[in-house]
């Protein structure tokens, strides 16, 4: 036992933890915590707004799939990090997020920068904990990584009073935690293993959907495995996107709203689906009860009250994702179940796939987001991590840019946060810095965290920034063009900023691209210079996402380009 | 249709909080709730009763495991479990026969009489909640100044298999 101040235990307890770098802002409630950072080995990002620094620690958390951490005042600073750990959240990303607070006999006096942190953020954390003694401190910490790295992951919350990190205790620091109510690891079971490959081998026209958790858990060996073993092709959610490489050709890409044509519809004529890792969500399902129509849902996750959520399923399979899979792999091999690609099902896909890739019409104009995400793709080393922004070049992202690499494409698919990408790639790059990061970005997310440009150059984690700029809120002016009548309100940004002057005043670089060639050239000095970069490349402020499955409607019903 | 869900969970500041937020941000309705320590102080056992059909209750089954701080969920059936609930309920007195009336139908469902004034009376009854609105629906005609109710508090009946 060593008597420390709460603190310093955070610190100690933070670098057991082998946490070796944080995101945040100080302010009058956390200055003890960043007097004892200043002591520590840890490094500290400075950021300029809070939100960016929950972003950073999520990017940080789901590529190197331990918790990111980030640190915020009491008040507001608290409060700006609330979108990120409902970005989280949401993704199932794994992030530790400790606030300051006020000292404990002001809690619930409305002092100045008291929030109620703890009650803000209740639905949108996996876990919170408020020590209110230092010697709380060590176990906190120790349980809050447990807790957001293990089963399906998410952020917990530490909210600490500013006198319970400036007090002194003895403090334990414990090697292990157990939590009565928490069960993270479940064995899968094996009979149901049993039945989900019944029932795949006697399905006609069988599909793998693969989702984030195939990320989360790193199964890309497992399920490409399977996939080849009975040669069963695979689509993905948006979020799974990169789960199995999309140049594979049993790959069909994402499914949904703006899934791949081919996708929807091999998914929509399957009488089986393996979902891995899925939620079902909307935008991937389109609806819950046509998608289910004529479909036996066998389906793989860590999370049990995921099943039956949104989809009526005939085998589950709860437990950890990559033991589930490969558990099925070895019942496979042992039975040698495997099927060649010479039957109708997989002659369909591919007709499929080749019809949807000859008949599609591309935007015409010279700068539409195929050409440029496709050059893009060409001149990216495919170990590179891409992440984006929310809107119209997220989903021609998952459109027009292939992931090769299994696991690295990260996006903001759940609560679907503009502003998400930019920092996160920063975070990505912070956990590996040996491979070039990207941020497929819109001008209008890019808007709202592109401050970290000061953070990308002057911490040196260089990323480059490929601004699809259309002048406008793209997504919300393709909904107004086609629900609304083309009743345009609320989208122009007029071209402003100038990203080229605005990259250079932050110390960036930048650079206009205006033709295929130069976005080529530009990602090519980019990639060579290693310094931040924003590469402003003014596309067709008309061009749609298509295909497009309409909200509410079923995938079937998908939108072709005319 | 109408469940009681069982639910033992750490007893610490916030937890009750949670469990009813749960309900609120996933849509799901709280019908009644009552709270209280149990033989282990580190415990308190919830009984929450709910209407939602077998799809909804599912998840609502599901979303309280999940939840870190429930230790146990239990969804109780009606026929292998008791299940009571208290009332107090202020009865108007209008003439003073009212009372006599009163007190025979309170002792006719074992209810306590309390407080017998000119203008009320307060009656105790721990039931069924089927009992309970049997009793009240006797009792309208009086005139019901005020209900309070604890919600309903449950046990399953015997040990493991026994019930």
């Amino acid at each position: 036992m060593e008597k420390m101040s709460g603190a310093r235990s955070l610190m100690v307890a933070l670098e057991k933890e082998g946490a070796n770098i944080v995101f945040g802002l100080p302010g009058g409630a956390n200055l003890p915590i960043y007097d004892e950072l200043y002591k520590s080995n840890i490094r500290h990002i400075l950021v300029r707004h809070e939100q960016s620094a929950s972003h950073m620690a999520d990017g940080f958390g789901r590529v190197s799939r331990r918790p990111g951490v980030c640190f915020a005042t009491s008040g507001p600073g608290a409060t700006n990090i609330v979108t990120g750990i409902a970005t989280a959240q949401a993704d199932s990303a794994p992030m530790i997020a400790i606030t300051g607070q006020v000292q404990t006999k002001m809690i619930g006096r409305d002092a100045f920068q008291e929030s109620d942190i703890i009650g803000i953020t209740n639905p949108i954390v996996k876990y919170a904990f408020q020590p209110m003694t230092a010697s709380e401190i060590p176990e906190v910490v120790k349980k809050a990584f447990y807790i957001s790295a293990t089963g399906r992951p998410g952020p917990v919350l530490i909210d600490i009073p500013k006198d319970v990190q400036q007090n002194e205790a003895e403090m334990i620091f414990p090697t292990e935690v157990k939590i009565r109510g928490y069960h993270p690891w479940i064995d899968p079971d094996i009979g149901k293993i049993e039945r989900a490959i019944d029932m795949l081998l006697s399905s006609e026209r069988p599909v793998i959907l693969a989702g984030g958790g195939v990320i989360i858990s790193s199964a890309f060996a497992e399920l490409q495995s399977i996939a080849e073993l009975l040669m069963i092709p695979v689509v993905t959610t948006f979020k799974g996107k990169g789960a199995f490489p999309e140049n594979h050709p049993l790959s069909l890409g994402p499914i949904g709203m703006h899934g791949h044509a081919e996708a929807n519809k091999i998914m929509v004529e399957a009488d089986c689906v393996l979902a891995c890792g899925s939620r079902f969500s909307d935008r991937s399902v389109g609806t819950f009860e046509e998608f289910e129509k004529n479909l036996k849902i066998i389906h793989m996750d860590v999370d049990p009250a995921e099943i039956g959520k949104n989809q009526t399923t005939h085998v589950a399979v709860v437990g950890d994702l990559k033991a589930s899979l490969r558990t099925m792999v070895k019942m496979l091999i042992q039975k040698a179940a495997k099927k060649n690609g010479d039957n109708p099902w997989i002659k369909r896909v591919n007709e499929t796939r080749e019809y949807f890739r000859q008949s599609l019409k591309l935007h015409p104009h010279p700068l539409g987001a195929a050409k440029v995400l496709r050059k893009l793709r060409e001149v990216l080393p495919a170990q590179s991590i891409v992440t984006t922004e929310v809107g119209q070049h997220q989903m021609w992202a998952s459109l027009f840019f292939d992931v090769i690499h299994p696991g690295t494409f990260f996006s903001s698919t759940g609560l679907g946060t503009m502003g998400w990408g930019f920092p996160a790639a920063i975070g990505a790059k912070a956990a590996r810095p040996d491979v070039p990061v990207v941020d497929i970005a819109g001008e209008g997310s890019f808007n709202m965290t592109e401050n970290s440009l000061a953070v990308s150059v002057l911490d040196d984690l260089p990323v480059i920034v490929f601004l699809l700029n259309n002048f406008s809120l793209g997504m919300v002016a393709q909904w107004q063009r086609t629900f609304y009548d083309r009743r345009m309100i609320g989208i122009d940004l007029k071209n402003c900023p100038d990203y080229v002057k605005l990259a250079e005043s932050y110390g960036a670089q930048g650079i206009r691209a205006e033709s295929i060639d130069e976005i080529g050239k530009a990602v090519q000095t980019a990639l060579k210079s290693n310094i931040a970069t924003v590469i402003d490349i003014p596309i067709d402020p008309q061009e749609d996402v298509l295909p497009f499955v309409a909200p509410g409607t079923p995938l079937k019903d998908m939108i072709l380009p005319s | 249709m109408w469940s009681i869900i069982s639910v033992l969970v750490e007893n610490k500041p916030g937890v009750l909080f949670k469990v009813t937020h749960l309900f609120r941000s996933r849509n799901y309705n709280i019908d009644s709730i009552s709270v209280g320590i149990t033989e282990n102080p580190e415990f308190s056992r919830m009984t929450i009763t709910t209407s939602a059909d077998e799809k909804q209750l599912n998840q609502i089954i599901k979303q309280l495991d999940k939840m870190i701080d429930t230790v146990e969920v239990k969804l109780l059936e009606e026929k292998k479990s008791i299940y009571r609930e208290l009332v107090l309920m202020k009865v108007k007195i209008t003439k003073p026969s009212d009372i006599m009336e009163i007190t025979d139908l309170a002792n006719a469902f074992k209810c306590n009489v309390h407080d017998v004034r000119k203008s009320s009376i307060i009656v105790e009854i721990t039931a069924t909640p089927d009992r309970i609105n049997a009793f009240e629906d006797l009792v309208r005609g009086y005139g019901i100044l005020e209900i309070t109710r604890t919600g309903i508090c449950a046990l399953e009946r015997g040990v493991g298999n026994e019930s």
